[in-house]
């Protein structure tokens, strides 16, 4: 009786600790805003469920044993020489298997499925965003939209977004959590992303690979909007900024390393910025 | 004449630097005055610096690795504070984000902690720890003598060492890197880090590397060429096993870290532009070569830890080790898979789907070897009388930890959720799950298992099992949220103006690094008072646990010779076998002569040499550069004139040592019955 009320009040316990754990994270765990990122979440949950076939006995067998064997030595049969056993053998080399056999053609499909440079298949036109990230902040460039940005993206839901991705300077990551995939930037070289949102709102935009001092700061704001007329609204806001990166001279002055950089707008882009800028990363700098 | 180095280099203007300087030069003094007063500098040359005898190189590589767990756990301490004053309230709004604060730590001196952190715990710690357990071991149990080349055995502490004092010049003179612990190029390239940082980080691993690969020959021939009599590979205690498959994979992997530090060198030095994308080089290159290393490096840990956790399962559930053979083949098999796998470190880089996929399925390949490790130690509780001694505590908590460690290690193997908690804090808490349940807690469990062994004395239980269940539940508090964390977005390496939301978590996360402290605080007090009451837990028999292994069959600790008369092996666990069919173990009447390898300097002097070289490397400071290279070789010219390596003890000198031992078995003998 006392046991029972004993372990009710454990369970108590541990419900309410989640909770507090839950209430800490409203924001984007666990709550995934875009196809890509409910798929991964999902995924989670069924390779952690899956794994758990497994884990769950293990758990019981490691406190079961060791509180059956450490005492009660003369009731329990003792077997000092008992070490094999073709059942027991061939059950864990078995079921281990048969489960990564599983997990691995998940393994195998989702990584098809969900490949980052792979295209969303949309009816609705895809919007272009190409990605460079600098010491320490990010240029966005709307190659069709002829504007760029620095640390503020914004596109239209249930609209698949193309990214292509570069770094002028070290290697970054670029990453929505509440999205899904990231993927690497690397100086000359392009990954390719595609995003979807199918939830207006504002996210937060990182870099998730270390790049120096002004790393930490290295955040963009992302705003994804209800409304193909907002987004051209938006888009009409930006090409009214006085500023413009019209040569490759102006490039190389946004170039230069700062931290925590505000955000900007630039209403008139060189031809061929991002190509120019990959370019520029193969050559010699001396 | 100094190169690079000028008086600026060194950092008078940082306090947090400048007090540790100070305080470590007062203990520095403190000790140099106290040796010289007790005159002790020729017991430490003559004992310990150029002795050659395994068990004492065994003893200062714990030492090494102890000194540094302190300072790579403070560097921790520093890191969980940074973020948890970082992310608190009352920041301010920069740009148009609110932001958090800045905390107490400049990034710039953070990176340099976070990367410090990372190459001491692996470099530092865990391989000392676990050369270290298989330089007393190894020997041991397959009943040698020593190892097959000692005086190499001494040349790759003291190397090890050169990497341990260069590592830490770099915090008084210069600075450290800022790259994390891999150093990732072109951040790691002249361009982006002009300063020394990297160049510490690359002299030291790279000296440090090389005595690795030495010790890992050393191994590999003397497990297979010094067992005893009769003891084929299939007789061979697991943790030999475990450690053979290790010394493989260092032979096979360390290579590759000293060409791709090399090539890193040139780059650095030459302006080679291997790694820089300008002039046709590649960056990725860098991170698969150094991946292809560090992947192994991994099971070069954790392999030894699972022959540990074998041999005390198997003592304490005072029982065979349930499928031998599995295990074998387990170990094996981890081995060659682990050269297949380096990928799933960067599936981020963006290789394709077929790619991912096929380094994603191989590293869920290798759940299947360890779930069935995982299985073989369960079963060989199973019908066993468990003894709950501190060291099968740590190998209950390993199997607890480690298999949380391995199931989020396979989540993140699955590319499509690699790409998303890549870098996270998810990522951050499986690598410590699976390196401290796994490498850490191995290595306290081996220490408190064999400590009678190497130190002749038992240590203290309750303050051991203080320390673990601080340790344990401190490791939970600490890296549980972590994984929250991680699924929140957070990304690691991150130490300023963090999100507020993160906050509470890593306030709890810090919470539980305090108490790993205290349960750090229990294992000194421990030590503490284990070596007061020394001569009430002196291990008298040689055998206190009723082992199963050879190591246990010779007297505590080991006379320096081992074995008198060396064993013969009929089954694996065969002192057991001796123990049960009561056969007599030896007889002294007819004792051999033993030949004892003389102790060297050259060890000693090719270390301190190597110090000067990359001290020199590091500052650009050529001539002296070329000088400690002279002088390095000089050393081993002069050696080789040397002729004489050993020394021999005579039939009468052993006998009176191993007559000196039975009696001290025998009054143990008598003190039992008179209880």
């Amino acid at each position: 009786m006392n046991l029972k009320k004993e372990s009710n009040i454990i369970i108590k316990i541990m419900f309410f600790t989640t909770i507090l754990f839950l209430s800490g994270c409203s924001n984007n765990f666990l709550l995934p805003k875009g196809e890509i990122a409910i798929k991964q979440y999902s995924l989670i949950a069924i390779a952690f469920s899956l794994m758990l076939l497994i884990v769950v006995p293990v758990f019981i067998m490691i406190f079961f044993f060791v509180w059956k064997y450490k005492k009660n030595f003369y009731k329990n049969t003792y077997k000092p020489n008992w070490d094999h056993s073709n059942t027991i053998e061939l059950a864990i080399w078995f079921f281990p298997i048969l489960i990564i056999s599983i997990l691995s053609y998940l393994s195998y499909q989702s990584a098809h499925e969900l490949e980052p440079s792979k295209p969303l298949s949309s009816v609705i036109k895809p919007v272009k965003i190409e990605v460079v990230s600098l010491d320490w902040k990010w240029l966005f460039i709307y190659p069709e939209e002829n504007i760029a940005t620095i640390n503020e993206i914004v596109f239209p839901t249930n609209t698949p977004v193309e990214f292509r991705i570069t770094s002028n300077s070290v290697m970054n990551s670029f990453f929505i959590p509440s999205l899904g995939s990231q993927i690497y930037a690397m100086p000359g070289m392009v990954s390719k992303l595609h995003l979807i949102t199918n939830y207006p709102g504002f996210y937060k935009g990182i870099s998730s690979n270390y790049s120096g001092r002004g790393f930490s700061d290295m955040k963009f704001k992302v705003l994804a909007i209800n409304n193909q007329k907002l987004f051209h609204s938006w888009v009409k806001k930006v090409k009214k900024s006085y500023k413009k990166i019209n040569n490759f001279n102006v490039f190389k002055k946004i170039s230069i390393p700062d931290e925590n950089h505000f955000i900007e707008y630039f209403s008139d882009i060189n031809t061929g910025l991002f190509n120019k800028i990959l370019k520029y990363n193969c050559e010699s700098q001396d | 004449m100094f190169g690079k180095l000028t008086i600026a280099a060194i950092p008078y203007h940082e306090p947090i630097i400048f007090f540790t300087f100070i305080i470590i030069m007062i203990i520095g003094a403190f000790l140099f005055a106290s040796i010289t007063y007790f005159k002790k500098w020729k017991y430490l040359w003559n004992e310990w610096f150029t002795s050659v005898d395994h068990k004492k190189i065994a003893i200062m590589y714990f030492f090494v690795a102890l000194i540094m767990f302190f300072r790579g756990f403070v560097d921790a301490l520093m890191m969980r504070m940074q973020q948890f004053l970082s992310s608190g309230d009352n920041g301010n709004i920069v740009g148009n984000n609110f932001v958090g604060k800045s905390g107490y730590l400049t990034a710039d001196h953070y990176d340099q902690i976070f990367t410090a952190h990372g190459v001491i715990m692996i470099f530092f710690v865990a391989m000392p720890l676990v050369i270290g357990i298989m330089n007393f071991v190894v020997p041991l149990q397959i009943g040698a003598r020593d190892l097959a080349f000692p005086i190499l055995n001494n040349l790759s502490f003291w190397l090890t060492v050169t990497g341990v004092v260069i590592i830490n010049l770099s915090f008084f003179i210069g600075e450290f890197a800022r790259t994390g612990w891999l150093s990732y190029p072109p951040l790691s390239g002249i361009k982006y880090s002009p300063g020394v940082g990297v160049d510490y980080w690359i002299w030291s691993l790279q000296l440090a590397g090389i005595g690795t690969t030495m010790t890992a020959i050393n191994f590999i021939v003397t497990i297979l060429k010094m067992r005893a009599k009769g003891m084929s590979l299939f007789k061979m205690p697991i943790f030999t096993w475990t450690s053979l498959c290790t010394n493989v994979l260092i032979l096979a992997s360390f290579p590759v870290l000293t060409a791709t530090l090399l090539l890193l060198t040139l780059d650095r030095y030459f302006n080679f532009h291997l790694f820089t994308t300008e002039m046709g080089g590649n960056p990725m290159m860098y991170v698969n070569l150094i991946w292809i290393w560090g992947h192994p490096e991994v099971y070069i840990l954790v392999l030894p830890a699972f022959g540990i956790f074998s041999e005390i399962v198997s003592t304490f559930s005072r029982k065979s080790l349930f499928g031998y053979f599995s295990l074998v083949w387990a170990t094996i098999s981890i081995m060659v898979l682990s050269f297949v796998v380096w990928l799933h470190h960067f599936f981020t880089m963006g290789a394709g789907a077929n790619v991912n996929s096929f380094f994603g399925i191989s590293t869920m390949v290798i759940a299947i070897p360890t779930g069935v490790k995982i299985f073989n130690w369960l079963f060989t509780m199973y019908r066993g009388r468990l003894y709950m001694h501190t060291s099968l505590l740590w190998t209950v908590g390993f199997l607890v930890t480690f298999t949380i460690g391995g199931m989020t290690g396979i989540l993140l193997s699955l590319p499509s959720i690699d790409f998303m908690l890549h870098n996270s804090l998810f990522l951050v808490a499986h690598f410590h799950n699976v390196i401290i349940g796994g490498v850490l807690f191995g290595s306290f469990a081996g220490i408190s298992y064999w400590f009678p062994k190497i130190f002749g004395f038992i240590l203290n239980e309750k303050w051991g099992k203080r320390a673990f269940w601080f340790w344990i539940t401190g490791f939970f508090i600490a890296f549980i949220p972590l994984y929250f964390l991680g699924l929140m977005g957070m990304t690691r390496r991150l130490s300023q103006h963090i999100n507020h939301e993160f906050h509470y978590l890593l306030a709890t996360s810090g919470f539980g690094t305090i108490l790993i402290f205290i349960g750090i605080i229990c294992q000194v007090i421990q030590f503490y008072v284990s070596v007061r009451d020394k001569n009430l837990n002196l291990d008298l028999t040689g055998d206190p646990w009723n082992g199963r292994t050879l190591e246990w069959s010779t007297c505590s600790p080991p006379p320096i010779y081992n074995f008198s008369i060396l064993p013969v092996v009929k089954s694996k666990d065969d002192f057991w076998r001796r123990k049960i069919e009561q056969k007599d173990f030896f007889s002294i009447s007819s004792l051999p002569e033993i030949k004892i390898p003389k102790n060297t300097n050259i060890g000693f002097f090719v270390g301190l040499f190597s110090v000067f070289l990359g001290f020199s490397a590091v500052w650009h400071i050529s001539w002296m550069f070329f000088l400690s290279l002279f002088l390095i070789f000089f050393t081993f010219f002069v050696s080789g004139f040397n002729t004489s390596f050993k020394y021999s003890l005579s039939s009468k000198h052993v006998k009176n040592i191993e007559i000196e031992n039975l009696l001290k078995q025998d009054y143990n003998n008598n003190d039992n019955h008179q209880r």
